[in-house]
């Protein structure tokens, strides 16, 4: 029954390509996103208790037939798509105009998320490529959908770099099943062991790297993101900055603990040199930026860093304070990101020099900003401090200071550009007597909002929980004889 | 009438039936759904080539959107069909094999039915990607 979070997007897409009212697909769509949700969690509890479930679809054993495998990283992993997309179709409800609707916006964004899902889900290198590439063409539509001219310009950029990523990405596929005679990831990783190769392997090894690194936009691949994030409405580009890029990061975590296992040693100096420079650049692009989305586009790249940074130290805490890090990332990302829209929508701009006064006229709503606005800057008691904390101790026990010591600058200065934020759209005086949209603001669109800022106080509060799975997901991504012998077996 | 009106009203169907047939004959041999979906399509292409899209559109009495789906939908039945019986996702079932007169040996199954499937969606695809193009408003 694995299959199911790859099969209800679908089917959901489907049905709204039939139905022409607007608000009965919008209904259907929801209740879809309802649906995964609780099929998500279900799922989570049984491979908490089964640890891993795979099934061979087609009834054609491991090797040779594709698997749909759930492990623990794929399981919390669906289980946060399901929450964000349903925190992103409530607030597309008002956010999107019924023109855009009407051209099957929700058949595309359930067949979006139908192909992060088959990302999560395969154990196919193969497979993998072919859920990248729905992705990739149904995000392509999602980002020109408006017809707008920076929308073409953006989803051009995005387009271009995204095919190339997708060559080297069959590129390296190539190499390996011509070497290796398999593309289950499984027996890709059981047959590793015994090359004596290093050159194919290496090669192979480098090209998912790049295709990987431009998906989630690392250092020095990151271009693409901030020149398109911000031109398509926000409901779209809050789901894109809360999924797309972490399915990159997923695939560089499963490649790096699973497929290249034993050339963990070989890559992790790039490794580490990429994520301080993601850190970095991300950062500093942010700073210079004074548009609420591009400055929320920068920082996607440079929390990227850190979950990078974390797999590149590569102990077990490291890899766990890279999970944890990656949920509460998505969870605040995607609010910040909606929440940007909900100012724009107030002031009908997102350029900070001409917003201010919000803090006066509602510390609600300010308060709604501050709680994810300063999770992600890292202040404690919030969940991005936990993140930040797991990643940098483990730098610090495995002994790497420089790496540490980026880590800790960058958290400044994203501190800095949150802070910026909050002065000039919160405690700035404003130009205007009042905000001139304020009653734009609809339940659809702030309840989201506040359901994902809840989410964030309790990770904040009672983030143990999550770090314990994080810690077992870890234990599990870093014994890959085990992710083996359940499917070959 | 010109010449290619004319020869559209006899290629048409001729069309369509080696479409049907490339559809039928695909599970093991060079064809299958997508291949003959391809070729029912031109068909529509031609018919509105030469007449117009909305000619061409009500001769197939379903919109694209719907061919599209409809055939989504019977190629994802096709898959879940194996769910019933226990067996994971996709799992092939066939019927008995048993003869017809001039088809011969018929042997029909679950993959049988994606192909089907995948044929309505592309036909649906091809025509609707063609109709957006070639009814463009500059």
């Amino acid at each position: 029954m694995i299959v199911l979070p790859i099969l209800i997007p679908f089917l959901i897409g489907v049905l709204c390509l039939l139905v022409k009212k607007t608000s009965l697909s919008s209904t259907l769509s929801i209740l879809g996103a309802f649906l995964q949700l609780g099929v998500a969690v279900w799922m989570l509890t049984e491979v908490v208790a089964a640890e891993i479930i795979a099934v061979q679809i087609g009834n054609w054993q491991a090797p040779f037939g594709i698997s749909i495998v759930a492990d623990l990283m794929a399981a919390i992993m669906v289980l946060i798509t399901a929450v964000i997309s349903l925190a992103v179709q409530f607030y597309a409800l008002s956010d999107i105009s019924k023109a855009l609707k009407q051209k099957h916006f929700y058949a595309i964004v359930n067949l979006l998320l139908m192909g992060v899902n088959g990302s999560f889900l395969t154990g196919d290198l193969f497979n993998l490529y072919v859920w990248f590439e729905v992705m990739l063409i149904a995000s392509f539509v999602l980002i020109t959908m408006g017809g707008e001219k920076a929308q073409l310009e953006g989803g051009v950029k995005y387009l271009v770099i995204n095919l190339l990523s997708s060559i080297l990405f069959l590129c390296g596929i190539g190499l390996l099943y011509g070497k290796l005679g398999t593309l289950n990831m499984a027996d890709i990783a059981a047959k590793m062991v015994d090359v004596e190769d290093a050159f194919l392997i290496n090669s192979s090894a480098m090209l998912l790297f790049v295709a990987f690194g431009i998906k989630s936009a690392l250092f020095p691949f990151f271009f693409w993101l901030p020149a398109s994030y911000h031109t398509p409405n926000i409901a779209i580009s809050a789901l894109f900055a809360g999924l797309l890029t972490k399915v990159g990061v997923y695939a560089l975590i499963r490649s790096y603990t699973l497929l290249f296992q034993t050339q963990f040693d070989l890559i992790q100096d790039v490794l580490i040199v990429v994520s301080a420079c993601t850190m970095i650049f991300g950062v500093f692009g942010a700073a210079c930026q004074y548009d609420i989305k591009k400055i929320l586009s920068f920082h996607i790249i440079s929390q990227i860093g850190y979950i990078v940074m974390g797999l590149a130290i590569g102990t077990p805490l490291a890899i766990a304070g890279a999970i944890f890090y990656t949920i509460h990332h998505i969870v605040v990302k995607t609010n910040l990101f909606l929440i940007g829209g909900l100012i724009e929508r107030i002031y009908g701009t997102s350029d900070l020099k001409k917003l201010g006064g919000l803090f006066k006229w509602s510390p609600a709503f300010s308060l709604l900003f501050f709680i994810p606005a300063f999770s992600l800057g890292g202040i404690p008691p919030f969940s991005g401090f936990w993140a930040k904390f797991g990643v940098i101790r483990a730098g610090l026990e495995a002994n790497h200071f420089w790496l540490v010591g980026a880590a800790l600058f960058v958290g400044v200065f994203t501190l800095f550009s949150m802070t910026k934020i909050w002065a000039e759209a919160f405690w700035k005086k404003s130009e205007v007597e009042s905000p001139p949209h304020w009653n734009s603001l609809t339940y659809s669109s702030v309840l989201p909002c506040v359901v994902l800022a809840l989410i964030t106080l309790y990770l904040s509060f009672f983030g143990n929980t999550l770090f314990s799975y994080a810690e077992s997901t870890s234990a599990q991504l870093l014994n890959p004889s085990f992710y083996i012998n359940a499917l070959l077996n | 009438m010109n010449i290619v009106s004319l020869s559209t009203k006899y290629v048409y169907p001729l069309l369509i039936a080696l479409a049907v047939i490339s559809l039928y004959r695909g599970h093991n041999l060079p064809g299958g759904g997508f291949i003959g979906g391809l070729l029912a399509a031109s068909a529509v292409m031609l018919h509105a080539l030469t007449s117009d899209w909305e000619q061409a559109l009500r001769r197939l009495r379903v919109s694209p959107e719907q061919l599209m789906a409809g055939g989504l939908l019977l190629a994802t039945f096709s898959g879940i069909f194996a769910l019933g019986g226990g067996e994971p996702f996709m799992t092939a079932r066939w019927m008995e094999t048993f003869y017809l007169p001039l088809l011969g040996k018929v042997k029909l199954g679950t993959p049988f039915l994606f192909d089907i499937g995948v044929f309505f969606a592309v036909i649906g695809f091809t025509t609707k990607c063609a109709y957006s193009l070639g009814t463009y408003k500059y």
